[in-house]
Protein backbone atom coordinates (compact mmCIF):
# COMPACT_ATOMS: atom_id res chain seq x y z
CA UNK A 1 0.00 0.00 0.00
CA UNK A 2 1.89 3.37 -1.34
CA UNK A 3 -0.38 6.00 0.24
CA UNK A 4 -2.64 4.68 3.17
CA UNK A 5 -4.14 8.53 3.47
CA UNK A 6 -6.04 8.58 0.05
CA UNK A 7 -8.09 5.18 1.26
CA UNK A 8 -11.67 5.59 2.11
CA UNK A 9 -12.86 4.74 5.51
CA UNK A 10 -14.55 1.92 4.49
CA UNK A 11 -11.50 0.52 2.68
CA UNK A 12 -9.40 2.09 5.66
CA UNK A 13 -11.59 -0.10 8.28
CA UNK A 14 -11.39 -3.26 6.48
CA UNK A 15 -7.55 -3.05 5.48
CA UNK A 16 -6.91 -2.76 9.15
CA UNK A 17 -9.63 -5.73 9.98
CA UNK A 18 -7.31 -7.52 7.06
CA UNK A 19 -4.30 -6.55 9.01
CA UNK A 20 -2.65 -5.13 5.41
CA UNK A 21 -1.66 -2.38 8.10
CA UNK A 22 -2.13 -1.13 11.77
CA UNK A 23 -3.89 1.71 12.89
CA UNK A 24 -0.12 3.21 13.97
CA UNK A 25 0.62 3.18 10.45
CA UNK A 26 -2.67 4.82 9.32
CA UNK A 27 -2.23 7.72 11.82
CA UNK A 28 1.51 7.89 11.22
CA UNK A 29 0.88 8.57 7.89
CA UNK A 30 -1.93 11.08 7.97
CA UNK A 31 0.10 12.89 10.66
CA UNK A 32 3.12 13.00 8.32
CA UNK A 33 0.66 14.19 5.49
CA UNK A 34 -0.67 16.99 7.91
CA UNK A 35 2.89 18.08 8.49
CA UNK A 36 3.34 19.12 4.88
CA UNK A 37 -0.06 20.31 4.10
CA UNK A 38 -1.13 22.39 7.03
CA UNK A 39 0.85 25.14 6.49
CA UNK A 40 -0.37 25.69 3.27
CA UNK A 41 -4.04 25.06 3.68
CA UNK A 42 -4.51 26.26 7.62
CA UNK A 43 -7.41 23.26 7.95
CA UNK A 44 -6.15 22.13 11.97
CA UNK A 45 -5.76 25.06 14.45
CA UNK A 46 -4.63 22.58 16.70
CA UNK A 47 -2.70 18.82 15.94
CA UNK A 48 -2.56 16.26 18.54
CA UNK A 49 -0.26 13.56 16.98
CA UNK A 50 0.74 12.20 20.59
CA UNK A 51 -2.73 11.81 21.49
CA UNK A 52 -3.75 10.38 18.08
CA UNK A 53 -0.08 7.89 18.36
CA UNK A 54 -1.60 6.43 21.95
CA UNK A 55 -5.00 6.19 21.06
CA UNK A 56 -3.98 4.19 17.53
CA UNK A 57 -1.97 1.68 20.04
CA UNK A 58 -4.50 0.99 22.05
CA UNK A 59 -7.00 0.62 19.05
CA UNK A 60 -4.46 -2.06 17.69
CA UNK A 61 -3.93 -3.78 21.26
CA UNK A 62 -8.20 -3.97 21.01
CA UNK A 63 -8.59 -5.18 17.40
CA UNK A 64 -5.92 -7.72 18.22
CA UNK A 65 -7.98 -8.64 21.28
CA UNK A 66 -10.79 -9.27 18.68
CA UNK A 67 -12.48 -6.19 20.73
CA UNK A 68 -12.78 -4.03 17.47
CA UNK A 69 -15.52 -0.93 17.56
CA UNK A 70 -17.30 -0.25 14.05
CA UNK A 71 -14.82 2.55 13.59
CA UNK A 72 -11.71 1.22 15.64
CA UNK A 73 -8.35 3.35 14.97
CA UNK A 74 -9.37 5.41 12.10
CA UNK A 75 -8.17 8.72 11.84
CA UNK A 76 -10.67 12.22 12.11
CA UNK A 77 -10.48 15.40 12.38
CA UNK A 78 -12.70 17.39 14.32
CA UNK A 79 -14.42 20.94 13.65
CA UNK A 80 -13.51 23.15 16.49
CA UNK A 81 -16.52 23.90 17.08
CA UNK A 82 -17.16 20.83 19.21
CA UNK A 83 -15.23 20.68 22.35
CA UNK A 84 -13.17 18.16 22.97
CA UNK A 85 -12.10 17.34 26.53
CA UNK A 86 -8.33 18.19 27.78
CA UNK A 87 -7.82 19.97 24.00
CA UNK A 88 -8.53 23.54 23.19
CA UNK A 89 -11.78 24.66 22.08
CA UNK A 90 -12.52 28.28 20.04
CA UNK A 91 -14.98 27.92 17.74
CA UNK A 92 -12.51 30.04 15.71
CA UNK A 93 -12.85 32.87 18.12
CA UNK A 94 -11.54 35.17 20.36
CA UNK A 95 -13.54 35.17 22.42
CA UNK A 96 -12.86 31.97 23.81
CA UNK A 97 -9.31 32.98 24.49
CA UNK A 98 -7.89 29.41 25.28
CA UNK A 99 -10.65 27.41 26.17
CA UNK A 100 -10.07 23.74 27.09
CA UNK A 101 -13.10 21.82 27.76
CA UNK A 102 -13.43 19.70 30.97
CA UNK A 103 -16.28 17.18 29.20
CA UNK A 104 -16.43 16.08 26.06
CA UNK A 105 -19.28 16.89 23.43
CA UNK A 106 -21.66 13.82 23.18
CA UNK A 107 -21.06 13.33 18.99
CA UNK A 108 -17.73 12.90 19.32
CA UNK A 109 -17.75 10.65 22.42
CA UNK A 110 -19.94 8.84 20.65
CA UNK A 111 -17.09 8.62 17.68
CA UNK A 112 -14.52 7.56 20.29
CA UNK A 113 -16.54 4.66 21.94
CA UNK A 114 -16.71 2.85 18.34
CA UNK A 115 -12.75 3.81 18.31
CA UNK A 116 -12.22 6.76 16.47
CA UNK A 117 -9.23 8.69 17.14
CA UNK A 118 -8.78 12.55 16.95
CA UNK A 119 -5.85 14.26 14.86
CA UNK A 120 -6.66 17.57 15.53
CA UNK A 121 -9.16 19.99 15.73
CA UNK A 122 -10.37 21.94 12.28
CA UNK A 123 -10.42 25.48 11.37
CA UNK A 124 -14.02 27.10 10.16
CA UNK A 125 -15.53 29.95 10.22
CA UNK A 126 -15.82 31.95 13.60
CA UNK A 127 -18.85 30.32 15.51
CA UNK A 128 -19.46 28.54 12.27
CA UNK A 129 -21.10 31.80 10.92
CA UNK A 130 -19.72 32.16 7.59
CA UNK A 131 -19.63 30.65 3.77
CA UNK A 132 -15.92 31.16 2.96
CA UNK A 133 -14.00 30.12 6.11
CA UNK A 134 -12.59 34.02 6.29
CA UNK A 135 -14.34 35.16 9.36
CA UNK A 136 -12.14 32.18 11.55
CA UNK A 137 -9.48 34.05 14.21
CA UNK A 138 -7.00 31.73 12.93
CA UNK A 139 -7.31 32.95 9.36
CA UNK A 140 -9.00 31.91 6.43
CA UNK A 141 -8.62 27.67 5.26
CA UNK A 142 -7.25 27.12 1.46
CA UNK A 143 -8.86 24.71 -0.71
CA UNK A 144 -6.80 22.34 -1.97
CA UNK A 145 -8.32 22.52 -5.38
CA UNK A 146 -6.97 25.05 -8.09
CA UNK A 147 -8.84 26.68 -10.79
CA UNK A 148 -6.56 25.09 -13.62
CA UNK A 149 -2.80 25.47 -13.92
CA UNK A 150 -3.91 29.35 -11.87
CA UNK A 151 -2.22 29.90 -8.39
CA UNK A 152 -5.44 31.89 -7.05
CA UNK A 153 -6.03 30.84 -3.30
CA UNK A 154 -9.68 29.00 -3.25
CA UNK A 155 -11.78 29.03 -0.65
CA UNK A 156 -13.27 25.49 0.38
CA UNK A 157 -16.63 27.09 1.68
CA UNK A 158 -17.71 27.50 4.81
CA UNK A 159 -18.07 27.41 7.72
CA UNK A 160 -17.04 23.79 8.02
CA UNK A 161 -14.22 25.05 5.81
CA UNK A 162 -11.50 23.37 7.55
CA UNK A 163 -13.12 19.60 7.92
CA UNK A 164 -13.78 19.89 3.82
CA UNK A 165 -10.00 21.04 2.79
CA UNK A 166 -8.54 18.06 5.61
CA UNK A 167 -10.70 15.37 3.72
CA UNK A 168 -10.15 16.31 0.20
CA UNK A 169 -6.59 16.82 0.90
CA UNK A 170 -6.19 13.06 2.31
CA UNK A 171 -5.51 14.55 5.96
CA UNK A 172 -8.00 12.67 7.37
CA UNK A 173 -10.62 9.86 6.63
CA UNK A 174 -13.62 11.59 7.35
CA UNK A 175 -14.44 15.20 9.62
CA UNK A 176 -17.23 15.91 11.78
CA UNK A 177 -18.88 19.43 10.85
CA UNK A 178 -22.34 21.11 11.52
CA UNK A 179 -24.62 22.74 9.60
CA UNK A 180 -26.68 25.70 10.10
CA UNK A 181 -27.86 27.43 6.68
CA UNK A 182 -25.48 24.78 4.47
CA UNK A 183 -22.30 24.84 6.17
CA UNK A 184 -21.40 21.02 5.63
CA UNK A 185 -23.20 21.21 2.50
CA UNK A 186 -21.63 24.15 1.44
CA UNK A 187 -18.21 23.26 1.76
CA UNK A 188 -18.75 19.02 0.83
CA UNK A 189 -19.77 20.51 -2.64
CA UNK A 190 -16.64 23.29 -3.29
CA UNK A 191 -14.53 20.83 -2.54
CA UNK A 192 -15.73 17.46 -3.81
CA UNK A 193 -16.51 15.27 -0.94
CA UNK A 194 -19.87 14.67 0.93
CA UNK A 195 -21.34 16.22 3.78
CA UNK A 196 -24.66 14.88 4.77
CA UNK A 197 -27.02 17.21 7.42
CA UNK A 198 -29.10 14.84 9.00
CA UNK A 199 -32.66 15.34 10.53
CA UNK A 200 -32.93 17.79 13.08
CA UNK A 201 -32.09 15.87 15.87
CA UNK A 202 -30.40 13.20 15.01
CA UNK A 203 -26.95 14.18 16.74
CA UNK A 204 -27.29 15.57 19.55
CA UNK A 205 -26.23 18.94 20.22
CA UNK A 206 -24.75 18.82 23.16
CA UNK A 207 -21.06 20.08 24.15
CA UNK A 208 -21.48 21.46 20.41
CA UNK A 209 -20.77 25.31 20.79
CA UNK A 210 -24.04 26.65 19.97
CA UNK A 211 -25.35 29.22 17.18
CA UNK A 212 -28.38 28.96 16.66
CA UNK A 213 -30.54 26.03 18.28
CA UNK A 214 -33.26 25.69 16.10
CA UNK A 215 -31.07 25.30 13.11
CA UNK A 216 -28.00 23.26 14.17
CA UNK A 217 -27.17 20.05 13.09
CA UNK A 218 -23.84 17.98 13.66
CA UNK A 219 -23.27 15.46 10.62
CA UNK A 220 -20.06 14.61 8.99
CA UNK A 221 -17.84 15.30 5.79
CA UNK A 222 -16.62 12.33 4.40
CA UNK A 223 -14.64 11.17 0.96
CA UNK A 224 -18.35 8.99 -0.20
CA UNK A 225 -21.21 8.33 0.43
CA UNK A 226 -20.79 4.95 2.21
CA UNK A 227 -18.12 6.57 4.49
CA UNK A 228 -21.01 9.56 5.50
CA UNK A 229 -23.35 6.82 6.33
CA UNK A 230 -20.95 5.02 8.54
CA UNK A 231 -19.99 7.91 10.67
CA UNK A 232 -23.30 9.21 10.89
CA UNK A 233 -24.25 6.25 12.35
CA UNK A 234 -22.02 6.67 15.41
CA UNK A 235 -22.39 10.29 15.92
CA UNK A 236 -26.07 10.06 15.81
CA UNK A 237 -28.11 8.94 18.30
CA UNK A 238 -30.33 9.81 21.30
CA UNK A 239 -28.90 11.65 24.25
CA UNK A 240 -30.95 12.59 27.38
CA UNK A 241 -28.41 15.70 28.07
CA UNK A 242 -30.07 17.54 24.94
CA UNK A 243 -34.03 18.12 24.81
CA UNK A 244 -34.26 18.47 21.35
CA UNK A 245 -32.54 15.13 20.53
CA UNK A 246 -34.70 12.42 18.98
CA UNK A 247 -36.16 9.48 20.59
CA UNK A 248 -36.26 7.00 17.73
CA UNK A 249 -34.38 4.12 16.68
CA UNK A 250 -31.64 4.83 14.19
CA UNK A 251 -31.90 2.68 10.77
CA UNK A 252 -29.00 0.99 8.91
CA UNK A 253 -27.57 3.57 7.09
CA UNK A 254 -24.91 2.03 5.61
CA UNK A 255 -27.36 -0.69 3.92
CA UNK A 256 -29.52 2.19 3.06
CA UNK A 257 -26.49 3.03 0.39
CA UNK A 258 -26.78 -0.15 -1.37
CA UNK A 259 -30.65 0.09 -1.91
CA UNK A 260 -32.43 0.04 -4.92
CA UNK A 261 -34.10 3.39 -5.91
CA UNK A 262 -35.96 1.47 -8.62
CA UNK A 263 -39.67 2.86 -8.18
CA UNK A 264 -38.84 6.00 -5.99
CA UNK A 265 -40.39 9.31 -6.90
CA UNK A 266 -37.82 11.96 -6.88
CA UNK A 267 -39.48 15.70 -7.17
CA UNK A 268 -37.56 18.57 -8.95
CA UNK A 269 -38.49 22.14 -7.51
CA UNK A 270 -39.23 24.77 -10.28
CA UNK A 271 -37.92 27.01 -7.93
CA UNK A 272 -34.63 26.26 -7.69
CA UNK A 273 -33.74 27.37 -11.30
CA UNK A 274 -32.54 31.09 -9.72
CA UNK A 275 -31.58 34.34 -11.95
CA UNK A 276 -28.25 33.85 -12.88
CA UNK A 277 -27.11 30.22 -11.91
CA UNK A 278 -24.33 29.55 -14.55
CA UNK A 279 -25.63 27.42 -17.25
CA UNK A 280 -23.13 24.79 -15.88
CA UNK A 281 -24.59 24.15 -12.49
CA UNK A 282 -28.30 23.73 -15.30
CA UNK A 283 -26.43 21.21 -17.08
CA UNK A 284 -24.98 19.30 -14.04
CA UNK A 285 -28.82 19.12 -12.56
CA UNK A 286 -30.25 17.86 -15.89
CA UNK A 287 -27.30 15.29 -15.44
CA UNK A 288 -28.17 13.94 -12.18
CA UNK A 289 -32.18 13.70 -13.41
CA UNK A 290 -31.12 11.77 -16.12
CA UNK A 291 -28.83 9.54 -13.73
CA UNK A 292 -31.86 8.93 -11.39
CA UNK A 293 -33.94 7.76 -14.34
CA UNK A 294 -31.68 5.66 -15.67
CA UNK A 295 -31.66 3.84 -11.83
CA UNK A 296 -35.56 3.27 -12.83
CA UNK A 297 -36.65 6.76 -10.33
CA UNK A 298 -39.53 8.86 -12.02
CA UNK A 299 -39.03 12.54 -11.73
CA UNK A 300 -41.83 14.81 -11.05
CA UNK A 301 -41.67 18.54 -10.85
CA UNK A 302 -42.82 20.13 -7.65
CA UNK A 303 -43.21 23.46 -6.60
CA UNK A 304 -41.71 24.49 -2.99
CA UNK A 305 -43.16 28.58 -3.91
CA UNK A 306 -41.56 30.04 -0.80
CA UNK A 307 -37.75 29.25 -1.51
CA UNK A 308 -36.85 32.74 -2.43
CA UNK A 309 -38.00 33.40 0.91
CA UNK A 310 -35.94 31.25 2.94
CA UNK A 311 -32.43 33.08 3.17
CA UNK A 312 -34.20 36.21 4.38
CA UNK A 313 -35.90 34.25 6.95
CA UNK A 314 -33.01 32.64 7.95
CA UNK A 315 -31.16 36.11 8.58
CA UNK A 316 -33.49 36.65 11.02
CA UNK A 317 -33.99 33.69 12.87
CA UNK A 318 -30.34 32.93 12.93
CA UNK A 319 -29.12 35.97 14.15
CA UNK A 320 -31.92 36.09 16.41
CA UNK A 321 -30.61 33.15 18.44
CA UNK A 322 -27.32 33.84 18.06
CA UNK A 323 -27.82 36.96 19.78
CA UNK A 324 -29.38 35.24 22.75
CA UNK A 325 -26.96 31.78 22.53
CA UNK A 326 -23.81 34.56 22.59
CA UNK A 327 -25.20 35.92 25.23
CA UNK A 328 -23.11 33.97 27.53
CA UNK A 329 -19.80 35.08 26.13
CA UNK A 330 -19.80 37.88 29.07
CA UNK A 331 -15.62 37.34 30.07
CA UNK A 332 -16.63 36.00 33.34
CA UNK A 333 -16.73 32.07 33.40
CA UNK A 334 -14.28 31.55 30.55
CA UNK A 335 -12.50 33.18 27.08
CA UNK A 336 -10.64 36.22 27.68
CA UNK A 337 -11.99 39.47 29.75
CA UNK A 338 -10.95 42.77 28.83
CA UNK A 339 -10.90 45.68 31.50
CA UNK A 340 -13.48 48.50 31.85
CA UNK A 341 -14.62 51.38 33.91
CA UNK A 342 -17.31 49.28 35.26
CA UNK A 343 -19.20 45.84 34.92
CA UNK A 344 -20.59 47.45 31.89
CA UNK A 345 -17.74 48.70 30.52
CA UNK A 346 -16.06 45.18 30.84
CA UNK A 347 -18.75 43.04 29.37
CA UNK A 348 -18.83 45.27 26.11
CA UNK A 349 -14.92 45.56 25.89
CA UNK A 350 -14.63 41.81 25.98
CA UNK A 351 -17.34 41.08 23.78
CA UNK A 352 -16.33 43.90 21.22
CA UNK A 353 -12.67 42.81 21.74
CA UNK A 354 -13.56 38.93 21.44
CA UNK A 355 -15.48 38.56 18.67
CA UNK A 356 -15.16 39.07 15.17
CA UNK A 357 -16.64 41.74 12.33
CA UNK A 358 -19.46 39.34 10.79
CA UNK A 359 -20.02 38.20 14.32
CA UNK A 360 -20.76 41.35 15.91
CA UNK A 361 -22.96 42.46 12.78
CA UNK A 362 -25.28 39.31 13.16
CA UNK A 363 -25.31 39.45 17.44
CA UNK A 364 -26.61 43.41 16.44
CA UNK A 365 -29.28 42.28 14.21
CA UNK A 366 -30.62 39.74 16.20
CA UNK A 367 -30.85 42.29 18.95
CA UNK A 368 -32.64 44.58 16.93
CA UNK A 369 -34.89 42.25 15.76
CA UNK A 370 -35.85 40.83 19.21
CA UNK A 371 -35.74 44.48 20.72
CA UNK A 372 -39.47 46.10 21.70
CA UNK A 373 -41.67 47.37 18.72
CA UNK A 374 -39.45 45.63 15.94
CA UNK A 375 -40.25 41.86 17.27
CA UNK A 376 -43.68 41.06 15.68
CA UNK A 377 -42.65 42.84 12.40
CA UNK A 378 -39.41 40.46 11.99
CA UNK A 379 -39.14 37.88 14.39
CA UNK A 380 -42.64 36.57 14.62
CA UNK A 381 -42.88 37.01 10.87
CA UNK A 382 -40.30 35.17 10.27
CA UNK A 383 -41.00 32.41 11.85
CA UNK A 384 -44.65 31.95 10.30
CA UNK A 385 -42.34 32.28 6.62
CA UNK A 386 -40.73 29.20 8.38
CA UNK A 387 -43.86 27.50 8.72
CA UNK A 388 -44.88 28.23 5.04
CA UNK A 389 -41.36 26.99 3.89
CA UNK A 390 -41.78 23.79 5.81
CA UNK A 391 -45.18 23.04 4.54
CA UNK A 392 -43.75 23.21 1.24
CA UNK A 393 -42.32 20.61 1.96
CA UNK A 394 -44.86 18.99 3.86
CA UNK A 395 -47.17 19.55 0.52
CA UNK A 396 -44.35 17.99 -1.63
CA UNK A 397 -43.55 14.79 0.08
CA UNK A 398 -47.01 13.64 -0.23
CA UNK A 399 -46.23 12.87 -3.86
CA UNK A 400 -42.45 12.08 -3.62
CA UNK A 401 -39.42 10.05 -2.37
CA UNK A 402 -36.91 12.77 -2.17
CA UNK A 403 -35.99 15.61 -3.82
CA UNK A 404 -33.02 16.67 -6.15
CA UNK A 405 -31.23 20.16 -6.55
CA UNK A 406 -27.70 21.56 -7.52
CA UNK A 407 -26.02 21.71 -3.94
CA UNK A 408 -24.76 25.75 -4.47
CA UNK A 409 -25.23 27.97 -7.29
CA UNK A 410 -21.65 28.25 -8.43
CA UNK A 411 -18.28 25.93 -7.76
CA UNK A 412 -15.77 27.50 -5.09
CA UNK A 413 -14.57 31.40 -5.58
CA UNK A 414 -11.56 32.82 -4.75
CA UNK A 415 -10.84 33.92 -0.73
CA UNK A 416 -11.54 37.75 -0.79
CA UNK A 417 -13.84 37.74 -3.60
CA UNK A 418 -17.21 38.03 -2.29
CA UNK A 419 -15.65 39.17 1.87
CA UNK A 420 -16.81 43.04 1.19
CA UNK A 421 -20.32 42.24 0.31
CA UNK A 422 -22.68 40.28 3.13
CA UNK A 423 -25.67 39.43 0.89
CA UNK A 424 -23.55 38.20 -1.37
CA UNK A 425 -21.41 36.43 0.63
CA UNK A 426 -25.58 35.04 1.84
CA UNK A 427 -26.78 33.48 -1.22
CA UNK A 428 -24.27 31.04 -1.48
CA UNK A 429 -26.42 29.17 1.02
CA UNK A 430 -29.74 29.53 -1.10
CA UNK A 431 -30.49 25.53 -2.05
CA UNK A 432 -28.83 24.70 1.17
CA UNK A 433 -30.92 26.52 4.04
CA UNK A 434 -34.54 25.65 3.14
CA UNK A 435 -33.47 22.12 4.68
CA UNK A 436 -32.65 23.56 8.03
CA UNK A 437 -35.54 25.77 8.24
CA UNK A 438 -37.57 22.73 8.07
CA UNK A 439 -35.38 20.32 10.00
CA UNK A 440 -34.99 17.90 6.85
CA UNK A 441 -31.80 15.51 6.45
CA UNK A 442 -30.04 16.59 3.12
CA UNK A 443 -26.77 15.12 1.54
CA UNK A 444 -24.48 16.86 -0.47
CA UNK A 445 -21.63 14.83 -2.88
CA UNK A 446 -19.91 15.59 -6.02
CA UNK A 447 -20.56 14.62 -9.61
CA UNK A 448 -18.63 16.84 -11.85
CA UNK A 449 -16.20 19.35 -12.89
CA UNK A 450 -16.53 22.52 -14.21
CA UNK A 451 -14.83 24.16 -16.98
CA UNK A 452 -11.91 25.15 -14.30
CA UNK A 453 -11.89 21.29 -13.12
CA UNK A 454 -13.35 22.40 -9.75
CA UNK A 455 -16.13 20.06 -7.82
CA UNK A 456 -19.57 20.86 -8.56
CA UNK A 457 -22.11 19.01 -6.18
CA UNK A 458 -26.13 17.50 -6.43
CA UNK A 459 -28.09 17.70 -3.25
CA UNK A 460 -30.88 15.41 -1.90
CA UNK A 461 -33.25 16.46 0.79
CA UNK A 462 -35.59 13.64 2.39
CA UNK A 463 -38.59 13.77 4.67
CA UNK A 464 -37.94 14.42 8.48
CA UNK A 465 -36.08 10.37 9.77
CA UNK A 466 -35.53 9.25 6.13
CA UNK A 467 -31.95 9.19 5.99
CA UNK A 468 -31.98 5.94 4.60
CA UNK A 469 -33.90 7.64 1.12
CA UNK A 470 -31.02 10.43 1.32
CA UNK A 471 -28.35 7.86 1.53
CA UNK A 472 -30.16 5.25 -1.01
CA UNK A 473 -30.33 8.60 -4.14
CA UNK A 474 -26.91 9.87 -3.20
CA UNK A 475 -25.72 6.53 -3.83
CA UNK A 476 -26.86 5.73 -6.78
CA UNK A 477 -26.01 9.07 -8.37
CA UNK A 478 -22.97 8.78 -6.87
CA UNK A 479 -22.71 5.50 -8.65
CA UNK A 480 -23.45 7.07 -12.11
CA UNK A 481 -21.27 10.07 -11.80
CA UNK A 482 -17.99 8.29 -10.93
CA UNK A 483 -16.43 11.51 -9.89
CA UNK A 484 -12.58 10.57 -9.64
CA UNK A 485 -11.45 14.04 -10.09
CA UNK A 486 -8.87 15.15 -6.86
CA UNK A 487 -6.78 18.43 -6.46
CA UNK A 488 -3.05 17.82 -7.21
CA UNK A 489 -0.76 17.90 -3.59
CA UNK A 490 0.36 21.13 -5.06
CA UNK A 491 1.97 21.62 -1.39
CA UNK A 492 4.04 18.37 -1.26
CA UNK B 1 -37.71 51.20 8.62
CA UNK B 2 -34.25 52.27 8.38
CA UNK B 3 -31.95 52.02 10.90
CA UNK B 4 -30.38 55.36 11.74
CA UNK B 5 -27.15 56.04 13.85
CA UNK B 6 -29.04 56.59 17.01
CA UNK B 7 -30.30 52.88 16.90
CA UNK B 8 -27.15 51.40 16.08
CA UNK B 9 -25.94 52.92 19.29
CA UNK B 10 -28.73 51.64 21.02
CA UNK B 11 -28.70 48.03 19.68
CA UNK B 12 -24.68 47.73 20.51
CA UNK B 13 -25.88 49.10 24.32
CA UNK B 14 -28.49 46.25 24.63
CA UNK B 15 -26.14 43.82 23.04
CA UNK B 16 -22.79 45.23 25.00
CA UNK B 17 -20.80 45.72 22.39
CA UNK B 18 -18.50 48.47 22.71
CA UNK B 19 -18.99 50.25 19.28
CA UNK B 20 -15.96 52.86 18.40
CA UNK B 21 -17.33 56.11 17.17
CA UNK B 22 -16.36 55.67 13.67
CA UNK B 23 -17.66 52.02 13.17
CA UNK B 24 -21.19 53.43 14.11
CA UNK B 25 -22.50 55.19 10.35
CA UNK B 26 -20.81 51.92 8.46
CA UNK B 27 -22.86 49.77 10.79
CA UNK B 28 -25.50 51.77 9.85
CA UNK B 29 -24.81 51.04 6.24
CA UNK B 30 -24.41 47.50 6.32
CA UNK B 31 -26.95 46.64 8.29
CA UNK B 32 -29.36 48.80 6.22
CA UNK B 33 -28.38 46.77 3.35
CA UNK B 34 -29.35 43.30 5.05
CA UNK B 35 -32.02 44.46 6.55
CA UNK B 36 -33.32 46.26 3.15
CA UNK B 37 -33.02 42.40 1.50
CA UNK B 38 -35.10 40.99 4.39
CA UNK B 39 -37.83 43.54 4.02
CA UNK B 40 -38.99 41.50 1.00
CA UNK B 41 -40.88 38.78 3.41
CA UNK B 42 -43.52 41.73 3.34
CA UNK B 43 -44.61 40.22 0.67
CA UNK B 44 -45.53 36.74 2.11
CA UNK B 45 -49.09 36.35 3.07
CA UNK B 46 -49.42 34.96 6.52
CA UNK B 47 -52.54 35.44 7.75
CA UNK B 48 -53.34 32.53 10.26
CA UNK B 49 -50.27 30.75 10.04
CA UNK B 50 -48.90 29.16 13.11
CA UNK B 51 -45.46 30.37 13.49
CA UNK B 52 -42.99 27.94 13.40
CA UNK B 53 -40.83 27.60 16.62
CA UNK B 54 -39.55 24.10 16.82
CA UNK B 55 -37.54 22.30 13.50
CA UNK B 56 -39.31 18.59 14.47
CA UNK B 57 -42.91 18.38 14.47
CA UNK B 58 -44.94 17.53 17.41
CA UNK B 59 -42.04 17.35 19.95
CA UNK B 60 -42.61 17.95 23.43
CA UNK B 61 -39.99 18.77 25.95
CA UNK B 62 -38.87 15.64 27.66
CA UNK B 63 -38.96 16.07 31.91
CA UNK B 64 -36.35 14.66 33.38
CA UNK B 65 -35.77 13.36 37.71
CA UNK B 66 -35.64 16.03 39.83
CA UNK B 67 -32.38 14.27 41.30
CA UNK B 68 -28.75 15.55 41.34
CA UNK B 69 -26.89 14.00 38.44
CA UNK B 70 -23.84 15.94 38.52
CA UNK B 71 -21.58 18.24 40.46
CA UNK B 72 -19.78 19.40 43.53
CA UNK B 73 -16.35 19.48 40.86
CA UNK B 74 -16.01 23.45 41.75
CA UNK B 75 -11.97 22.52 40.18
CA UNK B 76 -13.53 21.49 36.71
CA UNK B 77 -16.34 24.08 36.79
CA UNK B 78 -13.59 27.19 37.17
CA UNK B 79 -10.83 25.64 34.98
CA UNK B 80 -11.24 28.06 32.27
CA UNK B 81 -12.14 31.05 34.61
CA UNK B 82 -10.68 34.32 33.72
CA UNK B 83 -10.27 34.60 37.80
CA UNK B 84 -11.22 32.57 40.44
CA UNK B 85 -10.27 32.36 44.38
CA UNK B 86 -11.56 29.80 46.79
CA UNK B 87 -13.80 28.16 45.07
CA UNK B 88 -15.03 31.30 43.30
CA UNK B 89 -15.24 33.12 40.00
CA UNK B 90 -14.17 36.15 40.63
CA UNK B 91 -15.72 39.20 39.11
CA UNK B 92 -15.97 43.21 38.70
CA UNK B 93 -17.50 44.89 41.50
CA UNK B 94 -21.19 44.78 41.06
CA UNK B 95 -22.68 46.26 43.92
CA UNK B 96 -20.76 49.99 44.98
Amino acid sequence: MNDLTSLTLAGALDGMEKKQFSSVELTEAFIGAIDKANPHLNAYVVTTPDLARARAKESDAKRAAGKAGPLEGAPLGIKDLFCTEGVRTTACSGVLGEFTPTYESTVTENLFRDGALMLGKLNMDEFAMGSSNETSKFGPVVSPWRRGNEEAKLTPGGSSGGSASAVSADLCLGATATDTGGSIRQPAAFTGTVGIKPTYGRCSRWGIVAFASSLDQAGPIAKTVEDSAILLQSMAGHDPKDSTSLTDALPNFRAATQRSIKGMVIGVPEEYRVDGMPPEIEALWQQGIEWAKDAGATIKPISLKHTKYALPTYYIVAPAEASSNLARYDGMRYGARVAGKDLNGVYENTRASGFGKEVQRRILIGTYVLSAGYYDAYYLRAQKVRQRIAQDFRDAFESVDAILTPATPSAAFALGEKSADPVAMYLNDIFTVTANLAGLPAIALPAATDANGLPLGLQVIGKALDEESVFAVSAALEKSANFRAKPAKWWA
Amino acid sequence: MSIDEKTVRKVAKLARLALPEDRVAPMAAELNGIMAWIEQLNEVDVEGVEPMTSAVEGLSLPMREDVVTAGNEPERVLKNAPKSEDGFFVVPKVVE
